[in-house]
């Protein structure tokens, strides 16, 4: 099977990478969750959706990583703790030169390292392997500590899902690094407002979210998810901070394809056929903004 | 056990300081001097296990010798599956120190009861789960240990088997000891329950019946030589663990002989049938009530031995 969007898309066309603007970056990671989702007849797409420019904005103009090394002893570190996201880490990895981009064509096939929950196993760039929730927190904080104590300059992101919230190691973790003034650590947190079988309001509520954060010490910020440049600010190294920063992106889970915004059964369904077409369809008719620097 | 333990902990974190100590808030009175000396080297997780094991997990991928501490199951089930998926998985240099083995905290009560630990941690790939059965031999297994990559269980026991360290002896990881020889029967254990094989071999050689004596440094790696020897070279086998038979040392060893055709002349694991224990007490009452003690090993040993002769003779 061919890969529906294997050829670039038009707004991809550029001598430049297409990591080095995020709005490119957060369309390409969108088409190939798309089609990596479509080819594995995998689960969490919508979730996928959701981060692409929380992704882009990491590991296009955040994160200090080197592609050629991907075990770099000074890199910063970034833990996908929603490791139900695994495709959209690897098509960022990829798109960043990681791996070569065809490699996505192994997710979810028989004998792949490139498992539906991130896994490092065979995976340069990827930190740390997850897909049971609220681990990513609490190593992380370890990173952070581990560098604190080292005295070395590298930061640790987290990205973590509003869902994973619900688990005590979350708290665990946030108390710890909140003592400790980890300001090294970075969590954000890909607040779509939906979990695995209804809204995170019905589930259970995380609201005041932000203030829950700041009990436990932390520097909390509430940005627009899909806003690059405020992403970009809220994400960037903060130098002498003396608290972690917990960024509480609200996204659209699902978001650039129409009818899979906002629905749960995205989180579980694998677009095919006519619904594979239409997605990429509207991906592609919407594109990254052509100045390159509006934000969705 | 545990003293010892802590005082090569503080000699070897003296030479690297890169060795972290991360406890869940337990260790008062024994780890006073490591956190006097290596505060850089210490840090207190709070009552938070699962954290505790995540912490360890992030500072030995970036380049530490993490140790967590705590008692009972609280290091090992409480956070089971972050050292199965995050330190396990990841093959950190994660080193779980559980203080109480068995029936270490016999009065304390079930949730202090670490009965099922072996059985669950020695499923878990890449781990090495050791378990010392005395205070030296604790210390030697350490010191071969933390030059091992990847994640280790260490079972620190309250009791001590009480066999001093032989002439050149040192315990080494995966080398079974041989406490006695003898060829009716092979006695096999973990960690300081040890003291009872040896009682019982004692008084079963007082009634004519040699046993000899195993005590395994770990249960992964085992000693598998060692095992199929005993198999083949003596009567039979019998297991005692202060643990419950299903999964642990017993499984261990039928599994080892009968992978290697090596059946026993006769087999009988001694440990926690499929029960808690409701009642408290200390380690050695409740050997005694779950008949674990040397006169009940002696007893059960003898049964078969003597079966085993009968049908050896017709």
């Amino acid at each position: 099977m061919k890969l529906p969007n294997s050829d670039a898309p038009p707004s991809a066309q550029a001598n430049e990478p297409s990591w080095t603007d995020p709005h490119v970056f957060a369309h390409r990671i969108r088409c190939h969750a798309i089609s990596m989702t479509s080819l594995g007849k995998s689960s969490h797409v919508a979730s996928v959706l959701s981060m692409a420019e929380i992704l882009a904005v990491l590991y296009g103009r955040v994160l200090n990583i080197d592609p050629m090394r991907p075990d770099w002893e000074d890199r910063d570190r970034l833990i996908l703790s929603k490791g139900h996201g695994g495709a959209g880490i690897y098509a960022a990895l990829a798109e960043r030169g990681f791996f070569p981009v065809d490699r996505l064509r192994d997710h979810y096939q028989n004998g792949s390292v490139f498992s539906g929950h991130v896994s490092h196993k065979g995976v340069p760039g990827v930190e740390i392997s997850t897909g049971s929730l609220g681990h990513g927190l609490g190593i992380g904080a370890g990173m952070a500590m581990a560098a604190r104590r080292s005295k070395e300059k590298w930061r640790v992101y987290i990205i973590m899902s509003d869902g994973e919230c619900d688990e005590g190691s979350v708290w665990e973790a946030a108390m710890f690094a909140g003592h400790h003034r980890l300001g090294n650590l970075t969590a954000v947190i890909d607040y779509n407002h939906m979990q695995s079988l209804a809204s995170v309001s019905d589930t259970l509520e995380l609201e005041p979210f932000a203030d829950k954060w700041r009990a436990f010490g932390w520097d909390a910020l509430e940005v627009d998810g899909h806003a690059c440049s405020t992403l970009e600010e809220a994400l960037s190294a903060r130098t002498g901070a003396d608290r972690p920063r917990v960024v509480i992106a609200h996204t659209t889970k699902g978001k650039g394809v129409s009818f899979m915004e906002n629905q749960v059964l995205w989180h579980y369904r694998s677009p095919q056929g006519e619904e594979l077409a239409a997605a990429l369809a509207e991906l592609d008719s919407i594109g990254p903004p052509k100045d390159g620097r509006r934000d969705a | 056990m545990r003293d010892a333990f802590v005082t090569k902990l503080l000699e070897l974190g003296r030479k690297d300081p890169k060795l972290v100590l991360i406890t869940g808030d337990l260790g008062f009175g024994v780890l006073n001097e490591f956190m006097a000396t290596l505060p850089d080297q210490f840090i207190n997780a709070g009552v938070a296990e699962q954290n505790m094991t995540m912490l360890a997990t992030g500072m030995a991928l970036s380049g530490w010798k993490a140790f967590t501490y705590s008692i009972g199951n609280f290091a090992t089930l409480r956070c089971l599956e972050q050292i199965r998926n995050d330190a396990c998985y990841h093959d950190a240099k994660v080193t779980i120190v559980s203080i109480g083995g068995g029936f270490s905290y016999g009065q304390l009560g079930m949730s202090h009861f670490a009965t099922e630990d072996l059985a669950i941690l020695r499923a878990l790939p890449n781990l090495r789960v050791i378990t010392p059965a005395e205070t030296w031999e604790a210390q030697d297994l350490l010191e071969e240990d933390i030059k091992l990559p990847g994640p280790s269980y260490f079972r620190i026991d309250k009791s001590a088997g009480g066999v001093p360290r032989g002439a050149g002896e040192r315990g080494r990881i995966g080398v079974a000891r041989t406490l006695a020889e003898g060829r009716d029967v092979t006695l096999v254990t973990v960690g300081g329950i040890l003291a009872e094989a040896v009682g019982a071999a004692k008084l079963l050689r007082a009634e004519g019946v040699s046993a000899r004596v195993l005590s395994l440094s770990s249960l992964k790696p085992l000693d598998e030589a060692a095992l199929v020897g005993a198999a083949r070279e003596t009567g039979g086998i019998v297991t005692l663990e202060e643990h419950t038979i299903i999964g642990g040392l017993g499984s261990a060893v039928a599994e080892c002989c009968l992978s290697a055709g090596a059946t026993p002349g006769f087999f009988l694991r001694l440990g926690l049938p499929d029960v808690f224990s409701t009642v408290v007490g200390d380690q050695f009452y409740l050997r005694r009530k779950f008949g674990l003690d040397a006169e009940s090993v002696a007893v059960k040993t003898r049964q078969l031995v003597s079966k085993w002769r009968e049908r050896s003779a017709g």
